[in-house]
């Protein structure tokens, strides 16, 4: 009985996680895109100009190439669904989440592959050079992304001995407070692959009117209405669940325990806490950088894969 | 004299700048290009007029500069074969100008390597002018389809990237054809034209103050530069001198237009490379800048001021004040600004070495204005020749000679400082108290002047041509702008894809200017 209950509890707080990030995730960009208009001495347009733009953009007709295969259209929904499971699956409040245990962190990190490889393949499809041009950028940013990810993802495995995300954050949160050096590698490593990853400054720039500098936005330059919501949304899901893994990482204190639902309105300041703290340092990051040439990526990413295998090798020979 | 010719005849035309004017016959236009060449001269700008109703057929216009002056050559083509020898080999600028003469007016450069059509854009019927006296628009519309033939690079792995003419920004229309490897640039060729507006048309049919308001409105970005060149080009046929005042206004105007676009250009740099932060802070400045125009002069972008004859705008004790502070605070604050882009490693990596002009390649193809300056190019109209009150005021000329987007980054602030300085020093000396304005309502017939001013792109020149009624009758602006858009199709080679908008920023030419 009491099983029971406790399973159906862990349903209903898989549905507000659910619920949660799909409708928090845009307002976590606004804040961002809120805090860089500061930084420059803009007054901005508001924290909920991302809404507003969902908004417009499902109010409007689609536009699509004649010559667009299906692959063109389900394209955004795929991307959709992957970046809110992704998203879904990250413990951000509370550990017990029935979707977690479906899929550990190798196939969150193919669930974000997934995404990527249609993305990059609608862009293809219409076959404009800016989609093609756009896609080749985005494979070269990702395939060397993609390993220093893992690479940050097994460094938190090794120490918790699993790859199950609420194992690796309750490990990590709920056991006497250590300062892990192999942690603090990745943790920089992270921050590299996810300005990379959500196509932040200086890797890409997600704010630019230039074509030929694009490399997320080039591959979306031929969807509309609302694909493209679909799309912008997935993005900021993208961007959501990336800052909420690099928490559940890095960061998990004040996360509520299995079985703690009293803990749960504070886990859930903690957690606002977090992200608006996160959402600010990202925005001051952007700021003070400049978008690099598009070779420097490669070492740019290099770089965060060193750093991620020194992180597992410190672990490895240090056992710290 | 500026050049000796046995066969050129020169006569000093009355005009601020040094100019002199004459006659040659076909044959003698490329002996004479070739000297200038040699002398280290330039090709300025090349037009051409329909005067078959005073009985001389076509004319050809060449105007080329030398470090005495400039010269303007005349050359009458005959009414049936309006032929003339190329010279797109001597001064490879004056190949888009020589097609665009053709299909303007139906005057053809004869052996030269390029004859595509460069304004034409299948908007008239092909063999149909719109510059002759006797084009009919109504009998030329056509649905002809526009074909235009790009140079082709081919190999293993080339491919082509078409860019524009409608951009993913609000800017304005432009063909961009790239032939790449990878990321690479091999070949990148421009086809403009998209905003031809008949604008040289349309001077024929108006009175010499609807000229002075539409010269203003050629390219909007230098108005002012326009509008002085414009009116310098009557006053010379006119042989008037404006008032010091109306001189030194218009001085003050056009350097704080300068001022206007350097501030406007230097963000849109910072902002090509992602940093926002420089993009804001360099607009604010520049906004402050117009408004300042707005409440001074009635116009944030100084429209309409100059006028053929004077100045219609007058500034007080108050208006001083104002703009002393203006450039106390722009010196301050561009200061800083410039510490911040020169400190900043990941700025400078984008800048430095990014479409690179060398200045051999710059003196080759007549590279001008503020981009040619910051490939060593050291010209300037204001220093060579400073008209009044610019003779007066003892320019400062930046000139650098990298090549890079750096090095045209440094340039802009440097003749941003320059120019607050030239404003302060023109405040200083300005004359107070009215004078009594010169006014100029009708030109005198069968005149020809030219007008050049060193606006913030580069030279601006104006040639105003009148009937025997004292009309005008051929009205031709010249943006540098011709000669600096064909550097930009040199300075991408090599560089990657995406460095292609700040090297395109980094020189910001003009397309209305342009297209005309």
């Amino acid at each position: 009985m009491s099983l029971n209950l406790e399973l159906i509890f862990a349903i209903l707080f898989q549905l507000a996680q659910l619920l949660l990030v799909v409708l928090a995730a845009p307002l976590l960009t606004g804040w961002v895109n809120q805090c860089q208009a500061w930084l420059q001495n803009r007054s901005g347009a508001g924290v909920l100009q991302p809404y507003r733009v969902l908004r417009k953009l499902l109010n409007k007709d689609a536009v699509i190439a004649y010559n667009a295969s299906p692959l063109f259209r389900v394209t955004p929904y795929i991307v959709f669904g992957c970046m809110w499971l992704a998203a879904a699956i990250i413990p951000i409040i509370a550990m017990d989440l029935p979707f977690s245990q479906a899929a550990d962190v190798i196939a969150l990190v193919g669930v974000f592959a997934l995404a990527r490889v249609f993305i990059a393949l609608a862009a293809m499809d219409i076959g404009t050079s800016f989609g093609t041009l756009g896609a080749r950028r985005e494979m070269l940013v990702s395939f060397l992304a993609e390993p220093a990810l893992l690479m940050v993802l097994f460094t938190a495995s090794m120490i918790s001995h699993s790859t199950q995300l609420p194992n690796i954050v309750d490990t990590l949160a709920h056991h006497q407070f250590v300062l892990y050096p192999s942690l603090a590698f990745a943790a920089l490593a992270f921050v590299i692959v996810l300005l990379a990853e959500n196509a932040r400054i200086p890797v890409d720039n997600p704010s630019t009117h230039l074509e030929l500098t694009m490399i997320h936005e080039a591959m979306i330059l031929e969807y509309s209405a609302r694909h493209l919501a679909l799309i912008e949304w997935a993005s900021s899901l993208k961007l959501f669940a990336y800052i909420a893994l690099g928490i559940a990482l890095f960061c998990p204190y004040g996360i509520a325990e299995v079985g703690n639902w009293a803990g749960l309105p504070l886990a859930i300041i903690w957690l606002l806490m977090k992200l608006l703290l996160a959402g600010a340092s990202l925005a001051v990051l952007e700021t003070v950088t400049a978008k690099m040439r598009i070779f420097r990526a490669p070492e740019f990413l290099g770089t965060a894969f060193l750093l991620a295998v020194l992180g597992l090798l410190i672990h490895f020979l240090l056992g710290v | 004299m500026p050049i000796q010719h046995p066969n050129l005849q020169l006569t000093r035309m009355t005009d601020a700048v040094p100019a002199w004017s004459g006659e040659i016959a076909p044959h003698d236009l490329r002996t004479i290009c070739q000297q200038v060449r040699e002398g280290g001269g330039r090709l300025v700008a090349l037009w051409g007029s329909d005067a078959r109703q005073q009985g001389n057929g076509f004319m050809l216009h060449v105007t080329l500069m030398t470090g005495n002056g400039l010269v303007c050559l005349n050359i009458k083509l005959s009414e049936e074969q309006p032929v003339y020898p190329d010279i797109s080999r001597i001064f490879p600028a004056a190949n888009r100008m020589q097609r665009a003469a053709y299909d303007m007016l139906g005057i053809y450069a004869q052996e030269g390597h390029d004859h595509r059509k460069w304004l034409r854009h299948g908007a008239w019927r092909s063999g149909s002018f719109p510059l002759r006296k006797d084009f009919d628009a109504a009998a030329s519309n056509t649905t002809e389809q526009d074909a235009y033939p790009f140079v082709q690079v081919e190999g293993q792995g080339v491919h082509e990237i078409p860019v524009g003419p409608v951009h993913a920004g609000i800017i304005e229309p432009g063909h961009f054809r790239f032939s790449i490897i990878g990321e690479r640039v091999l070949r990148l060729e421009e086809r403009l034209g998209y905003v031809h507006k008949g604008i040289e048309k349309r001077f024929e049919s108006m009175s010499l103050q609807q000229g002075a308001k539409l010269a203003g409105r050629v390219s909007g970005d230098s108005t002012v530069a326009y509008a002085w060149a414009y009116a310098m080009a009557a006053e010379s046929i006119a042989n008037v001198t404006p008032t010091k005042r109306a001189l030194w206004l218009r001085a003050l105007l056009l350097e704080r237009e300068r001022v206007a676009n350097h501030l406007g250009d230097l963000g849109y740099l910072g902002n090509d490379v992602a940093l926002a932060f420089g993009f804001a802070q360099f607009w604010i400045l520049k906004e402050q800048v117009l408004r300042n125009n707005a409440t001074l002069f009635g116009h944030r972008y100084l429209m309409d001021k100059i006028v053929p004859g004077g100045v219609n705008v007058n500034i007080n004790s108050e208006g001083k004040r104002i703009i002393e502070a203006e450039c106390d605070m722009l010196q301050r604050e561009v200061t800083l600004l410039r510490s911040i882009y020169d400190e900043h490693a990941g700025v400078q990596d984008r800048f430095m070495t990014t479409g690179t002009v060398t200045p051999k390649l710059a003196d080759q193809l007549g590279l001008c204005g503020m981009a040619g300056r910051a490939s060593a190019q050291a010209w300037d109209a204001r220093v060579q020749f400073a008209c009044a009150p610019y003779d007066k005021l003892d320019v400062r000329m930046a000139a650098y000679p990298n090549g890079d987007v750096a090095a045209r980054a440094i340039v802009r602030f440097e003749e941003l400082f320059e120019s607050l300085r030239l404003q302060r020093e023109i405040l200083a000396n300005l004359i107070y108290e009215d004078e009594a304005p010169t006014t100029l309502d009708k030109l005198p017939a069968n005149g020809f002047g030219i007008g050049m001013v060193e606006g913030w792109r580069g030279e601006v020149m104006v040639a105003i041509h009148t009937d025997a009624e004292g009309n005008l009758t051929r009205v031709h602006p010249h943006d540098p702008s011709w000669q600096n858009w064909p550097l930009l199709e040199h300075a991408i080679i090599d560089n990657i894809v995406p460095d292609f908008p700040l090297i395109n920023k980094s020189f910001n030419l003009s397309y209305s200017g342009q297209d005309l």
